[in-house]
């Protein structure tokens, strides 16, 4: 664990895919979270429940369908970034990103 | 050896499918199997290791060749599950605990199926399916199966072949010489269902890849390096055959005799995969799905979700028309590892079908519970396999309206579908006025080896074990009982598929006969050249002694 005073940061998004969270746009978010250092949970409300938004298990399993709104929390060192990132991904509807 | 000098010679099998191949053989290397003897933890953790790492290989070299998107977004789905901690860290778990990696990998991934399997939205129901193919495919690689394509040539000559490769292979115009194997195995009744020449018992051992070869699956033999007028005359018959098949095909319509009497034709099948290619419209429907293969070459019984799935399928896939789902057929030569008795004295005339099942409530309630809430999707009708006196069949009668009951209870749906009998036993057909049946089938196989007392897997007995005079006489009383009390009497036997006993078997009364798919264009054409009762003067030696 890193400095324990370390805040969780938040954010949201409106997921306007067509099919909602499917096979293809959980593989493509659960790639990119895992791409950060930081510790990423997803979850379909502001109050959670939260899961492991680098799990495809996990991801898959909230079955979010469209127009839901992601909620995700984030800790670490690139927290900030990582969500910047995330919400990029599901806001340009899981597009092939640069 | 030197080629020069070889000569002709046969080898002795057992047919499993009928046909004609003929060309290279081309031998498989022998599948590692036995490749984990050790049952050591860290080996088990080592083995599992391997599988997954191996299954991801394999998945990755499958994206980078298909080109269509939704497949290649299926692989990286199971590419990414791989990689998930919170999937393979349970099986870790287990397997620290003293489970096997085969069993391990299973239980930490059947949740997940099962969770797939009761998704509300199609979508996500669907992808049970995904993770069902991965959770096999490790299980594959587990059991040292190699992902292997089949290499080309004609005669595909193996010590014994699992059912998955069988499926994976393109066998137009090839046949499959096996070591080990029987008749009544899962690859056997796959082959026969897509109609590709197939041996059985077969010695192997000096067989080269290369060397040209027939394999005549009437006779039951190879012919090794066969000489230019064997060859001439095999391409004569193997021409005959193809010409055969092609103007089989051509036929669609309701099936008719010469008469224009109207007989019912249906199909024999182990499971969703002999379905792919096959138009319901072309069939009466699936006269005998036996389920036994649903419980075999697997760590863990088939949930009751991962069965409804399955039959519900095979409704959809028959449009309407009548699916007959048999209840677990287990014991005698289908052994299932945990469920079955081993060592029976004789396995025959232990503890299989029925038997089996009401010994195994927990097992079989689970099935009568899928079947029950399958029979709501179509015309399902559920069959009772080695009925021998009435009360069997009544007491699964009893636990087939609890089972409905109790998912009525819960707020499933559910109904009752009509339950009939397998008659196989001679004791049954002998009395079958006494059965409370909604239906009956008449499993020749079984019926000729009980009436004759003769084995069907014992060569010597081949003139035997044939359907004589006293079996056609049970035959009739079935067909006569059933035309008077206005049920259904068909016959799903493998004496069926056999042309020449198309017509006795009408003769017999029978107008509902159910064969593998491979047998549909010849038995439908010996249907079609029936003319009635007159064949009983030329053709009618029933016992078919050849």
């Amino acid at each position: 664990m890193r400095d324990a005073g370390m805040s969780k940061l938040r954010a949201s998004v409106l997921m306007r895919h067509e099919v909602g969270l499917h096979a293809r746009p959980s593989v493509k978010l659960t790639k990119l979270a895992k791409a950060f250092e930081s510790k990423i949970d997803l979850g379909l409300s502001p109050d959670g429940p939260w899961v492991d938004a680098k799990s495809i298990v996990k991801v898959m399993a909230t079955k979010a369908p469209k127009d839901s709104t992601i909620y995700f929390r984030a800790e670490g060192e690139d927290a900030k970034a990582a969500l910047d990132a995330l919400v990029m991904l599901v806001d340009g509807d899981f597009q092939d990103g640069p | 050896m030197d080629h020069s000098t070889r000569a002709s010679h046969r080898i002795q099998g057992r047919s499993a499918a009928p046909g004609i191949a003929l060309g290279p053989l081309v031998r498989l290397a022998t599948a590692a199997t036995q490749a984990r003897q050790s049952r050591s933890v860290a080996a088990e953790r080592d083995a599992l290791d391997h599988a997954l790492e191996m299954s991801k290989r394999d998945l990755a070299a499958l994206a980078d060749k298909v080109e269509d998107d939704d497949a290649e977004a299926v692989l990286s789905f199971q590419i990414a599950l791989l990689e998930d901690e919170n999937l393979v860290a349970p099986a870790y778990a287990l397997i620290v605990a003293g489970e096997a990696a085969d069993r391990a990998w299973a239980k930490a991934i059947d949740p997940e199926i099962a969770n797939y399997d009761q998704a509300d939205d199609p979508y996500f129901r669907g992808r049970a399916s995904d993770l069902r193919d991965l959770r096999d495919r490790v299980l594959r690689r587990l059991a040292g199966e190699a992902d292997q394509a089949v290499p080309p040539g004609a005669i595909v000559a193996a010590d014994d072949m699992p059912p998955s490769v069988f499926l994976s292979t393109d066998w137009c115009d090839r046949g499959l010489v096996l070591r080990r194997g029987s008749p009544s195995s899962h690859v056997a009744i796959l082959a026969r269902s897509r109609g590709v020449p197939m041996l059985v018992g077969l010695d192997i051992d000096d067989l080269e890849s290369g060397t040209d070869a027939i394999l005549d699956g009437d006779a039951g033999m190879l012919i090794v390096d066969p000489d230019s007028s064997l060859r001439a005359d095999y391409d004569r018959r193997l021409a005959a055959q193809a010409e055969l098949r092609r103007a089989a095909s051509a036929f669609t319509g309701p099936v008719l005799t010469a008469s224009g009497e109207r007989v019912q034709l249906m199909i024999n099948v182990t499971g969703l995969a002999e379905l792919r290619g096959l138009d319901p419209a072309d069939v009466d429907g699936i006269g005998l799905m036996r389920t036994e293969f649903l419980f075999q070459a697997r760590a863990t019984l088939p949930t009751e979700q991962e069965q409804y799935q399955i039959y519900k399928q095979m409704l959809e896939w028959a449009k309407g028309k009548p699916v007959t789902i048999r209840t677990l057929d287990a014991g005698g030569d289908k052994p299932i590892p945990g469920l079955t008795r081993d060592g029976e004295l004789n396995p025959f005339l232990g503890v299989r079908g029925v038997r089996l099942s009401l010994r195994h409530l927990d097992v079989f309630r689970l099935q009568l519970r899928a079947l029950a809430r399958a029979a709501v999707v179509g015309n399902l009708k559920v069959m009772i396999p080695m009925v021998t006196v009435p009360g069997e069949l009544d007491r699964c009668r009893a636990l087939l309206q609890d089972a409905v009951a109790e998912l009525t209870r819960e707020g499933l749906n559910a109904v009752m579908p009509p339950l009939g009998m397998m008659v196989e036993v001679p004791a049954a057909a002998l009395m079958i006025e006494d059965f409370d049946a909604d239906f009956f089938s008449i499993g020749s196989n079984d019926l000729v080896q009980y009436v004759m007392a003769a084995s069907r897997d014992e060569p010597e007995f081949a003139d035997l074990a044939r359907p004589s005079r006293a079996v056609f006489n049970l035959i009739r009383r079935v067909t006569d009982h059933a035309a008077r009390a206005g049920r259904d009497a068909s016959l799903c036997g493998d004496l069926a598929g056999e042309p020449a006993q198309v017509a006795p078997l009408l003769d017999h009364g029978l107008r509902i006969l159910s064969v593998a798919p491979g047998a549909l264009a010849p038995v439908r054409a010996a249907i079609a050249n029936y003319s009635g009762k007159d064949s009983e003067k030329t053709s009618a030696k029933p016992s078919g002694t050849t």
